[in-house]
């Protein structure tokens, strides 16, 4: 192996989604924080088994429905009645009943976008470059049937020796440690 | 769980696999991503050839419409709208299939739907993107679309928001935008397993911009997960508020035949029922050129023949309740609208459609029958057919017979409506090839979620991940 101070993360697969879970038990047992659990598709209980909390997109949607239905209706009510007043078929100017529509459409169109674009953010997506895809092993698997946990080196408790060894005993075949490439 | 229990049991229940033959999480990766991979069949480039040159007529249609104004249709006095607004209606239909196998199955944790919704929500899009063709053009002067958007103008004066055509794009707008954002979102993981399968540079290149640099670890599987949810839980309403949107276009006017409260719920059901023929259609063809069957099973099927057979009752019962109510307002021009409808000049074509919605559908009552590809194929054809018929006769009759005998017309198409309405099917079906061929037509990450080994408990009884 290399200079453990190159050293980005450690990799270590598992074979099934229950492996992982329980790997991810022992993992947070231990104390390790910059860590995650890799799988091909979202694995029930996983949350649970990381002790990790509810992701908070619910609520920036929701903030985010409320303000635009309002804003779009402030907005139809503003061009309606107040900047340029028109009657057309006799309606009335403020017709709120008439501005529901298109305050609806906006409202799930901003949402949506909120949902879309805040798990980006949230997720610190896009990013091109991580360390763990110099690693042949999880490129090659992740997407497609491997189960992964790596731990980064930002990690307080983080010793490439002492983490390799500890992901080796709880179960973890192929334990790599995650290096930059030599092309850079 | 043999397979051949799998073939005979309906039901759907959770312990049935959806999906045949025992794949692995990795087998289904392979059958799913070679098709994008494979070298390009010369069948796929006849047919694209096909398609696109149709696509091409349609831009020299829209070319010659832009230069010569809407007079190039068949459109007279009273029949103001025609065949541009019957295509727009149509195809806007198509797409809440789509939407409701993508967001509403989801809520409900119909898992069947896994194999299919794709492939449904790509149809949704390229639907929804030949519908948007329509209201840009027939306003006759393209120049002037921007009016549509409430954004500060050299008039000083805002759209009209207190008129149905403004609601509908409004509405139809963000459906597309909507449904593109939830399409895109579940296309992420599935472009990421592109992406690391990719051995060429351009095909790096471009999955790797496209999948955001997705990597799969559960701390952003939390995120997307929830993502997913929202979008499936706003979108579902979309189901039920476009097209009904689009019918206020008719029910908020004063004309006999189109001034009811019916229209609502009747275009939700007309619109599901077609895009569900749409999806058949095009899922029997895809399934078998790209070997998919043991994916998008005769089950799949079957469950989606169930649902054009109740959806096709809905739409017979909405045929005939605005009879009953016509006759029942005691409105003489809402019962003439009626009559005229079946047996006037255009009676034609209303019996083409209560053939083709209403009693083509009625053989899906046999099991049989539901399970029979080439039955199922001719049946979705006919429905495509009769729901394009439905949207004519509401539109055209209508208007072809208002209040006034004096004003009374006839319409007929003009080689400019025929030209674009094939135009805008190759545009669909374009489409459509470039994303069969190019990005994967079922969702993978999604699919090895509902695999029983996806399961943690599967072969480890007693295990407490999931208690909490």
């Amino acid at each position: 192996m290399m200079d453990n101070k190159n050293v980005l993360a450690v990799l270590a697969e598992f074979k099934t989604p229950a492996d992982l879970i329980h790997a991810a038990e022992k993992v947070n047992k231990e104390g390790y924080k910059k860590y995650d659990c890799h799988s091909p598709f979202p694995i029930h209980g996983m949350d649970d088994a990381m002790g990790e909390k509810r992701s908070p997109l619910g609520y920036m949607v929701g903030i985010v429905a409320f303000l635009s239905a309002a804003g779009m209706w402030f907005f139809q009510y503003w061009t309606s009645a107040v900047d340029y007043p028109l009657v057309l078929s006799g309606k009335p100017l403020f017709s709120y009943q008439a501005f529901g529509v298109a305050a609806w459409a906006i409202m799930v169109l901003s949402s949506a976008a909120t949902a879309l674009i805040g798990m980006l953010v949230l997720n610190g997506l896009p990013r091109f470059h991580h360390p763990l895809f110099y690693s042949d092993n999880f490129t090659k698997k992740v997407n497609d049937d491997g189960f992964f946990v790596s731990i980064e080196a930002h990690d307080p408790k983080f010793n490439p020796d002492e983490t390799k060894s500890f992901l080796e005993s709880i179960g973890g075949t192929n334990v790599e440690l995650v290096v930059p490439d030599d092309e850079g | 769980m043999s397979s051949k229990n799998i073939e005979t049991d309906a039901s759907l229940d959770y312990q049935v696999p959806l999906i045949r033959g025992n794949p692995t999480f990795a087998s289904i990766t392979e059958s799913v991503s070679k098709v994008t991979e494979a070298k390009t069949t010369k069948e796929w480039f006849v047919l694209f050839g096909f398609f696109s040159s149709l696509t091409m007529i349609m831009i020299g249609s829209i070319g010659y419409l832009i230069w010569e104004g809407t007079g190039i249709w068949g459109l007279n006095n009273p029949v103001g709208w025609g065949w541009a607004i019957v295509n727009f209606v149509f195809w806007v239909g198509i797409g809440h299939a789509g939407t409701l196998i993508s967001a509403v199955l989801f809520l409900f944790h119909q898992k069947w739907r896994t194999s299919i919704n794709r492939f449904a929500e790509a149809m949704t899009i390229f639907a929804v993107i030949c519908a948007l063709v329509f209201p840009g053009i027939h306003v006759g002067r393209i120049w002037a679309v921007y009016y549509f958007f409430p954004i500060p103008n050299q008039m000083d004066m805002w759209p009209n928001f207190r008129s149905p055509l403004l609601w509908d794009f409004f509405a139809v707008g963000t459906y597309f935008t909507v449904s593109f954002m939830f399409w895109y979102t579940g296309l992420i993981p599935d472009l990421a397993t592109l992406r690391d399968r990719a051995t060429n540079k351009i095909r790096k290149l471009i999955l790797g911009v496209a999948a955001l640099g997705w990597r799969g670890g559960n701390k952003q599987w939390k995120h997307y997960e929830l993502a997913y949810l929202l979008l499936a839980g706003l979108s579902t309403p979309l189901v039920l508020s476009v097209h009904s949107v689009v019918s206020t276009d008719f029910a908020t006017s004063v004309i006999p035949g189109w001034h009811t409260t019916i229209f609502p719920p009747y275009f939700v059901a007309g619109a599901i029922f077609s895009g569900f023929a749409m999806v058949m259609t095009l899922a029997i063809i895809a399934r078998k050129i790209y070997n998919l069957e043991h994916i998008i099973t005769i089950t799949h099927l079957e469950n989606m023949n169930k649902v054009i057979l109740l959806t096709g009752m809905m739409v017979g019962y909405s045929y005939s309740m605005e009879f009953f109510i016509a006759w029942y307002s005691g409105n003489p021009y809402e019962s003439f609208a009626f009559v005229n409808r079946a047996f006037g000049q255009y009676a034609w074509a209303y019996w083409i459609m209560v053939s083709c919605n209403v009693i083509v559908p009625q053989i899906f009552w046999f099991r049989k029958l539901r399970r029979s590809i080439p039955v199922m194929f001719v049946a979705s054809i006919f429905v495509n057919i009769g729901m394009w018929f439905e949207r004519f006769v509401i539109i055209v009759t209508t208007l072809a017979k208002d209040f006034l005998p004096s004003a009374w017309d006839y319409f007929s198409p003009t080689i400019w409506d025929v030209s674009l309405m094939i135009g805008v099917f190759g545009l669909f079906f374009t489409l459509f090839l470039l994303f069969i061929k190019h990005l994967p037509m079922v969702a993978m990450a999604e699919l090895k979620g509902v695999l029983p080994q996806a399961d943690p408990h599967f072969g480890h009884d007693g295990h407490e991940g999931e208690s909490k």
